[in-house]
């Protein structure tokens, strides 16, 4: 007589060391096999949107910083592009390029803290405390220039609320060339390990079509094979004058759009903001970064829609004005919203262990997700 | 030392808590120096530096610890199944002190004269099963459930290589006494079980690599024994928040940790004896070189602790620099790949031992 | 690459009445007003055409179009009947790389639309999201419950311009 078992519904809850903020998970468990996992999310959801109802259009700006907090420079220049995009007007070519250079030290920073994150659910814990050091650098840098490290407040619609620091290119080329070497010790310790590879390689696989269908941006979706990059693709700001490359998880160690594929495609893009950084670094113009800040902000009715490529995907603003100095509406679609829906299929069939490798893989920051 | 004992005072049962105390208060000190050297090892590995205030570079930072442990208050869930839930810390802490008693810190400090030393601490050590399945079913609590099952089959399971290779070295030395082992490999360190044990001859030098192999199973087996990483899933941080001592605060966590460092100086301690000369010193011995023939066994117990510290010491460095395996592949690296290694290791070192 | 105008040419010759307007509000958006009982085979049909191939949902956004009468409550707030709920669909063509608008207007009182979720998986998520702001009701969704806020919330939906915060939740005082 086959014997009656029941299924065991584990919950991680919203306190939890390894769930990346508050996220609460349903998992219902066979033994140490997944059956089905539901997320549970809401519980950082700070009414962002209703709030953009009733502020200016500039003073909805602190507001998006608070959204992806690990990745606050590029909210700030989805915003700004929309609205820019709304008034029409036109921006300094100094603003332009340290907006692009701001962007992309801070995307080197949400990966440094994606993958330090990664490695530590996986138990190692020498790699987060390194890249963590290599993150202070990045943070030294963004606080000369605006006096935060971790929510700017820095990009303004028509310019930057700061102009850099006299001695800010120098300290970033120095910064290039002190990181290129530790992306090297970064692979060597972590990436190439053999216990690291056989908890990531070929679990969490995401085939193309289902990456697609559930809307999967960013590196997720560039881990599953498909080179696609807003910046490239539909490009904002200065993005089509520099060179670099767009890398793509070709499955060296196991399935293409595995949980390794997504971690590796982080570590090479840390490598090619470097490029974007460095081309940058020495074409700054000379101008003024405020001269072309509106003093008020009353854009024409119509609807916009702007994206931009944040660390974690491709994030949305989705404004509509009714003539007013408020915004009638404004849609914020978070990268890590719409990658949190394909987790549940991501992880069915797996053990209880890999649930923490897939997560920490689809990096998910709970301020997008629940806004 | 029982016996200078016994024949000192001439009490028996005194002269036994004697020798019971010293290698408890070996241990208690030993745990304090670990954790502080485990907590300046990780520190220094990640590019940080530790604890720094409390003492000359923070030596006094366990000291510390332990009064604020002692100081706490023993919280209890209501629905735990209480005599369980009591028993279990004190069960495992007993089983890893247990082991003790058959260890040979010197010539002249033996716990109890076992003539079935090795298999004595193997089956002693056993009883930490028992206490960690306790701890996990009595907490009433799904984690604690699930770390507890893992651990124990990791446990139970890994014992199987342990033992075959002790077992070669038993056939080699043919003495089960982890004493007369340790005399065995006398004078000088080239007559060490590493390096082919102490007769010289053909069958010495074609045993070095298979006593090298056997060297690493027993210690990747016994790092999994004592639940280090890599085979840290039982108390998986990120995973299972803490395993099954989730639910115990105060002193009888502070039981659990005193007993996983007291495991680690255990297996160390064993690993060396069996392999590296357990209290024999590599380089001769002052005593004999100035004569002063009663320093030798303290020369002795400080080689012990040197070793048994040198190994503890890399079980903490693979522990801050490798990342954790996963149940299954724990459970496929023993049964795949250490029993059928350990056992065709077995087989060789016999057939050599009879040459 | 297709331009909205010719996009809005081949849906008018496929589906006829479900097609309702051609808005070219500037700045910068051209957005296709459609019936929002058909969307589920416009839907399909862009996802599926071989010149269109619509593969993927950039965002979905319910919004309050406020275009109600607005009288005074009891207690002097405004309350807005009549007037439509909008659900916006940002459609992207990851291979043809082209981009589309479409907006549905459903009824306040009874707001109904079917749901896209079938044609693209990614619009989960998004249409609960948008009944729990609004109250849209999604037809044919497989799980349509709240989603940021708690799943008793009784106070009605969030989002709507005539939205009031209730004094109590669960025994905890609401305002503060």
């Amino acid at each position: 007589m086959p014997l009656k078992t029941d299924t065991m519904i584990l919950n991680m809850g919203p306190q939890h060391p390894s769930t990346h903020g508050v996220l609460r998970l349903e998992l219902e468990l066979d033994g140490e096999l997944i059956l089905n996992v539901k997320p549970h999310i809401g519980y950082l959801h700070r009414c962002f949107e209703k709030h953009a109802e009733v502020m200016l259009y500039n003073q909805i700006i602190p507001y998006t910083d608070r959204m992806d907090y690990l990745a606050s420079m590029g909210n700030n220049f989805g915003y700004v592009i929309t609205v820019e995009k709304l008034l029409g007007i036109q921006i300094p070519e100094r603003v332009e390029y340290i907006r692009v250079i701001m962007a992309e030290l801070q995307r080197i920073a949400s990966h440094l803290v994606a993958l330090g994150t990664n490695g530590l659910d996986i138990g190692a814990f020498t790699p987060f405390l390194y890249l963590f050091r290599d993150r202070e650098k990045i943070l030294t840098l963004f606080e000369m220039t605006c006096g935060a490290r971790l929510l700017y407040n820095y990009m303004w619609v028509g310019g930057l609320s700061h102009d850099i620091h006299p001695d800010f290119q120098r300290m970033t080329k120095e910064f290039i060339n002190y990181f290129r070497p530790t992306i090297k010790e970064l692979n060597n310790l972590l990436s190439f390990n053999q216990i690291f590879i056989e908890r990531t390689a070929n679990v969490g696989v995401l085939p193309l079509d289902t990456a697609i269908s559930y809307g999967i941006t960013g590196p997720s979706l560039r881990g599953s094979g498909l080179a696609f990059d807003l910046r490239r693709e539909d490009p904002y700001s200065i993005y089509d004058r520099f060179e670099y490359d767009i890398p793509v998880g070709q499955g060296l160690v196991g399935t293409v759009g595995d949980c390794w594929d997504r971690y590796y495609v982080r570590v090479l893009e840390m490598e090619q903001s470097l490029r974007i950084i460095e081309q940058a670094i020495d074409q700054i113009p000379d101008g003024n970064v405020q001269s072309a800040i509106p003093k008020r902000i009353k854009p024409p009715k119509g609807t916009v829609y702007g994206r931009v490529e944040n660390p974690r995907g491709e994030l949305g603003y989705f404004i509509i004005s009714d003539g007013n100095t408020n915004p009638f509406r404004v849609k914020v679609r978070a990268p890590s919203f719409v990658n949190l829906e394909v987790f549940g299929e991501l992880c069915k069939g797996h053990l209880v262990a890999d649930v923490i490798a897939i997560l920490g893989s689809i990096d998910i920051v709970l301020g997008e997700v629940d806004r | 030392m029982y016996q200078f004992l016994y024949n000192l005072i001439s009490n028996g049962i005194i002269a036994g808590f004697i020798v019971a105390a010293i290698p408890l208060g070996v241990i208690l000190l030993y745990a304090l120096f670990a954790i502080w050297l485990e907590r300046k090892v990780s520190a220094h590995m990640q590019d940080r530096l530790g604890p720094m205030r409390t003492g000359w570079h923070g030596w006094l930072q366990t000291v510390a610890d332990m009064l604020k442990m002692i100081q706490k208050e023993d919280i209890t869930a209501k629905n735990v199944d209480k005599s369980l839930f009591n028993i279990a810390p004190v069960l495992v802490f007993a089983g890893s002190f247990a082991a003790f008693a058959a260890i040979p810190f010197s010539s002249k400090l033996l716990g109890s004269e076992v003539e079935v030393g090795i298999f004595f601490i193997i089956a002693i050590s056993s009883l930490v099963v028992a206490g960690i399945l306790m701890a996990g079913w009595s907490s009433n609590n799904k984690y604690s459930l699930l770390g507890a099952m893992r651990s124990v089959a990791q446990i139970v399971s890994y014992e199987i290589p342990t033992a075959l290779v002790i077992l070669s070295i038993v056939m080699l030395t043919g003495t089960l006494s982890l004493d007369k082992m340790s005399q065995m490999q006398t004078s000088y360190f080239w007559n060490w079980n590493i390096l082919g044990g102490p007769h010289l001859g053909l069958a010495k030098f074609l045993l070095i690599p298979f006593m090298i192999v056997g060297f690493i199973i027993i210690y990747i087996s016994t790092l999994a024994e004592v639940n280090r990483t890599p085979f840290d899933i039982p108390e998986a941080e990120s995973e299972l928040v803490a395993g099954y001592f989730t639910e115990y605060a105060g002193m009888k966590w502070g039981m659990f940790m005193l007993a996983e460092y007291a495991n680690m100086l255990a297996v160390s301690g064993v690993v060396s004896i069996l392999f590296f000369g357990g209290y024999q010193s590599p380089i001769g011995y002052l005593g004999n070189l100035t004569g002063v023939h009663w320093l030798i066994p303290f020369e002795q117990g400080f080689w012990f602790l040197t070793k048994g510290i040198t190994f503890v010491f890399v079980q903490m460095w693979l522990r801050w620099t490798l990342p954790r395996l996963r149940v299954d592949q724990l459970m496929t690296v023993c049964w795949k790949y250490l029993i059928p290694y350990a056992f065709i290791n077995l087989i060789i070192i016999g057939i050599i031992s009879l040459l | 690459m297709k331009k909205p105008e010719e996009i809005f040419e081949l849906l008018k010759i496929q589906f006829g009445d479900a097609i309702i307007e051609f808005g070219n509000t500037l700045p910068v958006e051209a957005i296709i007003s459609v019936s929002p009982l058909q969307i589920q085979n416009i839907g399909k049909y862009l996802r599926d055409n071989e010149e269109l191939k619509f593969d993927s949902l950039m965002c979905l956004s319910g919004v309050d179009d406020a275009n109600g009468t607005k009288l005074k409550d009891a207690d002097g707030t405004d309350l807005i009947t009549g007037g439509t709920l909008s659900v916006y669909y940002h459609l992207h063509s990851v291979s043809l790389k082209h981009k589309l608008t479409l907006k549905v207007s459903t009824s306040r009182e009874n707001p109904q639309v079917e749901s896209v979720e079938n044609v693209w998986k990614c619009a989960d998520w998004h249409e609960r999201e948008a009944f729990d702001m609004y109250g849209i009701i999604f037809l044919n969704h497989p799980d349509l419950r709240r989603i940021l806020m708690p799943y008793d919330w009784e106070a009605g939906y969030p989002l709507r311009k005539d939205y009031k915060n209730p004094e109590f939740y669960q025994g905890m005082k609401v305002p503060y």
